[in-house]
């Protein structure tokens, strides 16, 4: 536990330094470059771009999730079961739309920008917080359920003090597939002027310098692993608080 | 005012989606342009009346097919007449969209665009989501569903080709590309598929080894997993270097046509990350075959060979085509990130509209990308339910 533990908080460490003194770093990605090339991104902050990726995917992961746990809660209830299957089909169809399609076709919309990829990571997170939302919901016991009706709680008291507590361990899950998808999907952005480390791999793209295309992808990569890890100790935690049998 | 009348009269029972679908519909038709003009393919649109651009078969007919879906939407249970209805409208909203284009473009003109405005792309998803919501009640049977797919998909591209439909900008970019576009799907659907293939040969066997020895578990699937977190176009990338430089060193892998640019780096790409859904899979499907089967097998005097090849395996391919079937849609909305570094496919269409603000040009490279994924997906969901029906394999996994 404790070597997780150190190689967790080692990364993290490496990371901030990385993109708080890119300049120390140099020697490490000098030997990547060619004919003088700069070894460190210098068009611009790599905190700044970092953060700002970050910021894109936060935003849009919590707009996803309260449209994604609405609508999972509204057809589970009695009064949306007849839009059940539909949703279900739905969830299936959007999960075949690649995220450059509806990027591509969310510019004529909104314009070039944060916008539409803004738009793009949201539909594109949706998905896997509906999924599990349901999921959670409808693998909630029928005997739990009996009993919390039975101690006379209403529909509204039993879904907020029993099925979503109980739910929530797999409604965390699909949010962290999500945002670890949307961290990665987020660089795409960059092809229609969104501010994000994807800005740094399509300059090294255009100018073949493999420096800034690793620099890039290695902190993306990097902050998608430990928000996936960071999340998934959540989780644990979270479940660990609900007893369940 | 009518579709007010029409709610009133079935208040009954009024379907809740109906409703739901119809107001939507309604509103978008109020309040959204039919149909956008512009001057040449990168100008902003100028909305255009219905009126004034639809011979008068269309002014009359198209509203009134569309309220008689909504009528049907609203008060009809039966899914076969619903689908139907939904199909029907589909049909007429697409020759009405024609006809508007066909009466915009002055005869000869190859330079104004005449493009479907928000209205008209509401509208369809609403008869689009009605067809769906009837095809998931009548729940067909796997070849049906097949059947079905084929239907809309071959009558859709005989329609583009030999209806009226030239005069729709999307057509025009493809007439404009008609020579690339069946090189660049071809050059799409080898690159998914191709990567798929191999990921598929390297990704059972280990799979396989994972199943058998549980100490390589946690390395292999966190390496794969880590992979996954690369961002396509860094993988993409960072693989053109070392390509790159095998090229550079070994003559006979540049004569292989492996360089540091092109199609060579997005299949390696690909491949890398189609192996976790493939890997992890075969291990959960492996994992979740019945002991007593594999017991029985062995007590047949099976070797252990033949146990993986006739039990094993057969009873956990249902989840390993769920695996392929992740990779297969992920490998083809990746391939369009290809384009990127000239690895060619559909995605060179979207980032040249994107580059040239041509919203027509991103289409022509999205819409075929989107069938592709979601024929995919079809198929293989098709054929993993045949595979979970089969008696045999059923009696086996309960037993």
């Amino acid at each position: 536990m404790s070597g997780t533990n150190l190689l967790r908080w080692t990364t993290l460490g490496l990371l901030l330094a990385f993109l708080i003194f890119p300049g120390r770093f140099a020697p490490v990605f000098a030997p990547l470059t060619h004919y003088g090339a700069p070894p460190i991104y210098d068009q611009g902050n790599l905190l700044m771009l970092a953060l700002a990726q970050l910021g894109t995917v936060c935003c849009a992961a919590a707009a996803s999730t309260l449209v994604a746990v609405g609508l999972g809660i509204l057809v589970t209830r009695p009064a949306g079961a007849q839009f059940l299957p539909l949703s279900r089909t739905l969830v299936n169809i959007g999960q075949t739309f690649p995220p450059v399609a509806v990027l591509a076709v969310a510019v004529p919309l909104v314009g070039f920008g944060e916008k539409p990829t803004l738009i793009a990571l949201f539909a594109y997170g949706l998905l896997p917080i509906f999924e599990n939302t349901i999921a959670g919901l409808r693998s909630c016991p029928p005997t739990v359920l009996e009993a919390a009706s039975g101690t006379g709680m209403s529909g509204r008291e039993r879904l907020r003090l029993i099925e979503l507590p109980l739910a929530l361990p797999l409604i965390l899950e699909g949010i962290r597939l999500s945002l670890v998808i949307n961290v990665g999907t987020a660089t795409i952005g960059s092809t229609v002027a969104a501010k994000g480390l994807g800005e740094v791999i399509i300059a090294g793209l255009l100018s073949s310098n493999t420096a800034f295309i690793l620099q890039g992808g290695l902190v993306t990569g990097l902050m998608a692993v430990l928000l996936y890890d960071g999340l998934a100790t959540l989780e644990r935690r979270v479940s660990r608080a609900v007893p369940l049998d | 005012m009518e579709l007010r009348l029409a709610i009133t009269s079935h208040s009954a029972r009024v379907d809740p989606l109906g409703l739901l679908l119809t107001a939507a519909a309604a509103a978008a038709w109020c309040c959204l342009p039919f149909v956008i003009f512009k001057s040449n393919r990168i100008m902003p649109g100028e909305p255009r009346a219905l009126q004034a651009v639809l011979p008068p078969w269309g002014v009359i007919g198209l509203p009134a097919v569309l309220l008689l879906t909504a009528v049907v939407a609203l008060g009809i249970a039966d899914a076969k007449r619903r689908l139907i209805a939904a199909l029907g409208a589909i049909v007429v909203l697409a020759l009405a969209i024609a006809a508007a284009a066909n009466a915009l473009t002055p005869a000869g003109n190859r330079i104004v665009r005449v493009a479907p405005g928000a209205a008209f792309w509401v509208v369809l998803i609403c008869l689009g989501l009605l067809a769906t919501d009837a095809i998931t009640r009548l729940r067909p049977r796997p070849l049906a569903r097949v059947l079905l797919l084929a239907v809309c998909v071959g009558g859709g591209m005989l329609a583009l080709r030999y209806g009226p439909f030239g005069n729709l900008s999307v057509m025009r970019e493809y007439a404009v590309n008609a020579a690339r576009f069946p090189l660049e799907l071809r050059r799409h659907v080898l690159l998914a598929a191709g990567s798929l293939i191999a990921a598929v040969i390297v990704g059972l066997p280990l799979g396989i080894l994972c199943h058998r020895t549980p100490r390589l578990r946690p390395p292999v699937l966190g390496t794969l997993g880590v992979i996954q977190t690369i961002p396509a176009i860094a993988l993409f990338g960072i693989l053109m270097a070392p390509l790159g430089a095998l090229a550079g060193a070994v003559p006979a892998a540049a004569a292989l046509g492996i360089r540091g640019i092109g199609a060579a780096p997005a299949a390696v790409a690909l491949f890398l990350y189609s192996l976790l859904p493939i890997v992890a899979n075969t291990v959960i499907g492996l994992r979740r075959v019945s002991q007593a089967a594999v017991e029985a097998a062995r007590g047949m005097g099976m070797t252990a060979r033949q146990v993986l090849a006739r039990v094993e395996l057969p009873l956990a391919l249902p989840v390993i085509l769920t695996g392929i079937r992740v990779v297969l849609v992920q490998n083809i909305g990746m391939v369009t990130v290809a384009a990127l570094i000239g690895g060619g496919g559909l995605g060179t269409f979207v980032f040249q509209g994107i580059g040239q603000t041509a919203i027509d040009l991103v289409l022509l490279g999205a819409i075929p990308t989107v069938v592709l994924a979601f024929s995919g997906s079809v198929l293989l969901d098709a054929l993993i339910e045949v595979l979970e029906r089969t008696p045999s394999a059923g009696r086996e996994a309960a037993a």
